[in-house]
């Protein structure tokens, strides 16, 4: 038996055996900026693949989600920072060996970047939208023409911003439940998965929501082969990392992540999906609505478990 | 030059002085501090074992919480000195997190704070503020790469440990067993 007790703890409350510093507001951030790269991500794919004609929703209609999300995420984010009034310290150097300072620059790409593209298509969304200048008109125009190119970076972002959301916790290896280079594309599949759902929920065209249906279930497929070699990982790894998995595998997370993310998230909505393929008739919210949970969940148990797994001496 | 620390376990009695004087110098808030003592039970009655070590920043070689700060805020100074600034501290929480240690704490003021080897006295040729005021004599403190040194000397002659080496950080507290 072996009992580590702090013994200077006289008036000193905010001691901590470990502290959990980051709350609600990093889980919100990695989900929205893992909806906004999917998202961004088919536009960019479908768009250089020549398809804006059929996938309306998925070019169109759902990058006007983007930027809000990307602004709500960066409020998110924004709050979670304790010396708020200094945050343009990120923008004052680029530290190559920081996740956080990856992202923050990548944001500042990203963000305008997604408004241009919704910005390209307003007109086309919202037919009476008048511009008002005629130099607005101009600059837009401008994009227009280069689409294909804003294509391809949106696709490179949206992949640099869906790695990111889990290269950021990955880095931390005090924290051995993050502490997996795994942590990277899992998020990145997560991210599709979720951006994909949300497209199908928005999309009117029955083949447009085939062809998302079926690429959904493939990211869905993936996502799950990677969180069970998420726990081989684990399992096979040094004692930290161990009873971090111990968490999910009989510990106080192992329902919502059995249940909420892995069943009602991933395998129920595959299966109704697979069933709507079949020519089922099913709601198409339901399943889009359950994989934007389990997604906003996954993270969330992860963010949460994560800052009580710690080096044991 | 490379500061480090010796921690006699033997030796210390976990009076708290160390928490106290490292308040006081360093003007910590009510409710902080920057080192702390644990008191390490293993076993059960009659065969009980007890450790009790102050513990603080370990100043690591190969610190994580500087890799990973965003604005580097957090950095390394001469001797090895893990440091805050505190204007470039944005108070994200990645330098907390990254701590095997948790030798980090977020200041009521926003940014983040921790030990600094009382780099003020040290200037001055003090020790820290803890090593001074140790009513045992259990810390040592100075340049490991000195062989005169006050820790070269203690980790001579004893057997000693590091916490959580395994995290791979190169902490420079010595545990003297």
């Amino acid at each position: 038996m072996k009992e580590e007790l702090f013994i200077s703890g006289r008036d000193i409350p905010y001691i901590d055996p470990y502290l959990n510093i980051w709350h609600w507001e990093i889980p919100v951030y990695l989900f929205l900026g893992g909806l906004a790269a999917g998202i961004m991500f088919f536009a960019g794919y479908f768009t250089i693949m020549r398809k804006e004609k059929e996938m309306k929703a998925t070019v169109v209609y759902a990058p006007f989600l983007v930027p809000f999300a990307l602004i709500l995420g960066l409020i998110a984010l924004f709050l979670d920072l304790k010396h708020q009034l200094y945050f343009w310290r990120l923008y004052t150097t680029i530290r190559l060996e920081s996740p956080m300072s990856w992202g923050a620059w990548t944001l500042m790409f990203v963000t305008p970047l997604s408004m241009i593209w919704a910005a390209s298509y307003m007109k086309e969304a919202f037919p009476r939208w008048d511009w008002k200048f005629k130099f607005i008109d101009q600059i837009i125009d401008f994009f227009i023409e280069y689409r294909k190119a804003m294509a391809w970076a949106m696709m490179i972002l949206a992949v640099i911003l869906g790695v990111y959301t889990g290269i950021l916790l990955s880095a931390f290896n005090a924290r051995p439940l993050w502490n997996t280079s795994i942590l990277g594309p899992l998020f990145l599949v997560s991210g599709m998965s979720t951006g994909l759902a949300a497209i199908i929920w928005m999309s009117k065209s029955k083949y447009e929501r085939k062809v998302l249906s079926r690429l959904d279930l493939i990211f869905i497929a993936v996502e799950l082969f990677l969180i069970i070699h998420l726990f081989m990982g684990f399992l096979a790894a040094s004692e930290v990392q161990i009873e971090a998995a111990q968490l999910f595998l009989g510990g106080e997370f192992t329902v919502v992540f059995w249940v909420f993310v892995i069943i009602l998230g991933l395998i129920f909505p595959a299966i109704l999906e697979i069933l709507e393929l079949r020519g089922f008739h099913i709601p198409i919210w339901i399943p889009s609505l359950l994989i934007l949970i389990g997604g906003l969940m996954f993270r969330y148990v992860i963010v949460e478990a994560g800052q009580i797994t710690r080096y044991l001496y | 030059m490379r500061y480090a620390m010796a921690i006699d376990t033997k030796k210390c009695v976990g009076c708290g002085d160390c928490v106290v004087a490292c308040q006081t110098e360093n003007n910590v808030p009510h409710g902080y501090c920057r080192d702390w003592i644990v008191e390490s039970v293993v076993g059960s009655y009659p065969n009980v074992e007890i450790e009790i070590r102050s513990e603080r920043c370990n100043h690591c070689d190969n610190a994580p919480c500087v890799r990973c700060c965003p604005t580097g805020a957090s950095h390394i100074v001469e001797g090895g000195i893990v440091k805050v600034t505190h204007d470039e501290c944005i108070g994200c929480g990645a330098c907390i997190q990254s701590c095997p240690y948790d030798a980090r704490y977020s200041h009521p003021d926003g940014y983040v704070d921790k030990c600094t080897f009382c780099d003020h006295r040290l200037e001055k040729g003090q020790n820290p503020a803890c090593v001074d005021v140790c009513p045992t004599f259990c810390l040592y403190f100075g340049d490991i790469e000195d062989p005169n040194s006050d820790v070269s000397k203690a980790l001579k002659n004893r057997n000693w440990k590091v916490l959580a080496p395994e995290a791979g950080t190169k902490p420079q507290l010595y545990f003297l067993t």
